[in-house]
């Protein structure tokens, strides 16, 4: 069945296990909304220099969007900011590829499990519950570093 | 197949809509619940809109030519079907827009900007309820922010109904106008217009209906309902996009000033000023949705032709199976009232802890089309601790054996995230 594309095993997995869910401590913290269906995050970044500490989130929504923040917290933390600001801008592009983007090896080393969000792509509708949480963990490390306006907010 | 009683004949209303034979998904027969969204339009009308942009297509109200005095009369006897539909005691009272949110927004500016009696000030309430649409909310908060008077509402009870209990501390010799939805788009609920309608008159409120949900489905009769003003829309009624209606009491469009300027609402323009021409008119600024308003008219003589009575039998049969099987799918959880007394035929539920989206979209493998997510009535879900609904809405060309689809559908939905 087709759906199996989009519901691959590795997002339900996440979907019913999620990864480092729970608020903690941290430098900065977000709240983005998807207002067209009502998914929403509160995602907070922690920094030691250069290193993601942590990344944690409470939130509500469909599958893809919950799996999403999971896979994000599972590949982000005690990576680089270069390596993570890679793996985000990977992420987008994958997930703005309309389904056009065969994933190759190299892209697939990048993104980990995150790949399997692939057949996402092909449905439009669902593209921004997958990106929900990478736009706020994006805006949070920028608020976190006091790159924007929004400066510390907790 | 099953046979309830009061069903229209389905099998012959749904030749008359094309796109209800589509088959989507390689393969899978198209099951459209999401009339309330919006509805299919039948031959009747898609050939109509045709006929006009092939053969009297041209503006309206001016110009001499041929073409021009036909795009006229044919726009100007749309809204004569409309007034007779609701049962307007007169045409002027009919006033087209883009949509049921045009609407409401006109008489929310129409107010904001009248002098008194009608004047919403800082000393003036304004009253709605928690079940609105979001276009029968951000209008009044808005006119609520620019004028300073205070916005109120009911607020709902466990079973999806208005809780009038406090009625009149709620309406009160301050309210200036009282805004509520006829008929739920999210809950399904039919209000109690009578109850809203005696206690906005003992208090000298103005009374808006928005009839969004309610016009496609049953008769509507303006002066039966005694409201000031009614709004609905004209795609969820078999009619296109791009039309909407107003209708008004006649002294208070008399009175009332207008919102949007320009072509065709003057009578004379100078560079000082301006006068109005009469209402209709002088609510309608500009060219407006002719071909639009042209194929609401035909959506209204194919919804008379059927009965608007008999639609509304169908739709509560329907609504009483489709309570019925969905209450038999374990974990669902009806939002709103569980029996088909005083209920639309909109169903919003839960499924388990199965986010919406996921219910939609595996419902939509199988070739069924419902509507996800808050529905426009956010405050409704934040009213029952819900993050959003799936929402299942039926129409005149809606069958049992559609109903039988989604329970179906659902069944697959639990095992998939099972």
């Amino acid at each position: 069945m087709k759906l199996d594309s989009m519901y691959q095993d590795v997002i339900l997995d996440h979907y019913k296990n999620p990864h480092g869910r729970g608020l903690r401590n941290g430098d900065a913290e977000v709240h983005h909304t998807n207002p067209t269906c009502g998914d929403e995050i509160t995602l907070r970044v922690r920094l030691d220099g250069d290193t993601i500490k942590d990344v944690s989130y409470e939130g509500q929504g469909c599958s893809i969007s919950q799996a999403s923040a999971s896979v994000l917290n599972e590949l982000l933390v005690g990576k680089e900011l270069a390596e993570a600001r890679k793996i985000q801008e990977t992420f987008l592009e994958l997930m703005q590829s309309r389904g056009k983007t065969e994933p190759d090896d190299a892209m697939e080393e990048v993104l980990e499990d995150a790949i399997a969000f692939a057949g996402v792509s092909k449905y439009p509708a669902r593209v921004k519950c997958a990106l929900l949480s990478w736009m706020a963990w994006k805006d949070a490390t920028a608020q976190a570093l006091g790159e924007t306006a929004g400066g510390k907010t907790a | 197949m099953t046979q309830l009683p009061g069903l229209l004949d389905t099998e012959a209303i749904r030749k008359d809509f094309p796109i209800l034979d589509r088959v989507v998904h390689d393969g899978q027969r198209l099951v459209y619940l999401d009339n309330a969204a919006t509805s299919q339009k039948p031959r009747q009308v898609l050939d109509v809109l045709n006929d006009y942009y092939e053969r009297s297509n041209a503006n309206v109200h001016r110009g001499v030519h041929v073409l021009a005095e036909e795009a006229t009369a044919l726009y100007e006897g749309a809204r004569d079907k409309v007034a007779a539909f609701i049962n307007a005691p007169s045409r002027d009272e009919v006033i087209f827009t883009k949509n049921a949110s045009e609407s409401l927004n006109l008489v929310a500016n129409m107010l904001g900007w009248a002098d008194e009696p009608y004047r919403v000030d800082q000393d003036t309430e304004i009253v709605i309820t928690e079940m609105e649409h979001h276009s029968n909310i951000v209008p009044w908060q808005l006119l609520s922010q620019r004028t300073g008077a205070k916005l109120k509402w009911f607020g709902l009870t466990e079973d999806g109904r208005l809780d009038l209990s406090e009625i009149e501390q709620i309406i009160t010799e301050k309210t200036k106008v009282v805004s509520f939805v006829l008929v739920s788009n999210i809950l399904g609920t039919v209000n109690p217009v009578e109850a809203i309608v005696r206690r906005a008159q003992d208090v000298g409120a103005l009374v808006v209906i928005d009839a969004s949900q309610a016009a496609p489905h049953m008769a509507l009769d303006v002066q039966a309902l005694q409201a000031d003003f009614v709004a609905f829309t004209g795609h969820k009624m078999c009619g296109p996009t791009g039309i909407g209606v107003l209708w008004g009491r006649h002294e208070l469009l008399e009175d009332l000033p207008p919102f949007l300027g320009g072509g065709e609402m003057i009578e004379t323009v100078s560079m000082h000023s301006s006068t109005y021409a009469p209402a209709p008119h002088k609510f309608e600024a500009g060219t407006p949705p002719i071909a639009q308003a042209v194929g609401l008219g035909a959506a209204v003589d194919y919804l008379t032709s059927i009965g608007m009575d008999n639609i509304a039998r169908h739709e509560h049969a329907l609504t009483q199976y489709a309570v019925g099987r969905l209450l038999e799918v374990p974990d669902l959880r009806i939002i709103g009232p569980t029996t088909a007394e005083e209920r639309g035929a909109t169903i919003s539920f839960t499924l388990g802890d199965i986010h919406p989206h996921d219910v939609g979209q595996v419902l939509d493998e199988q070739g069924i089309a419902v509507r996800v997510g808050h529905h426009c009535a956010r405050p409704v879900c934040l009213r029952y601790g819900i993050p959003a609904t799936t929402r299942a809405s039926f129409y005149l060309y809606s069958t049992p054996a559609e109903v039988d689809a989604l329970v179906e559908g659902l069944e697959h939905v639990r095992n998939f995230f099972g």
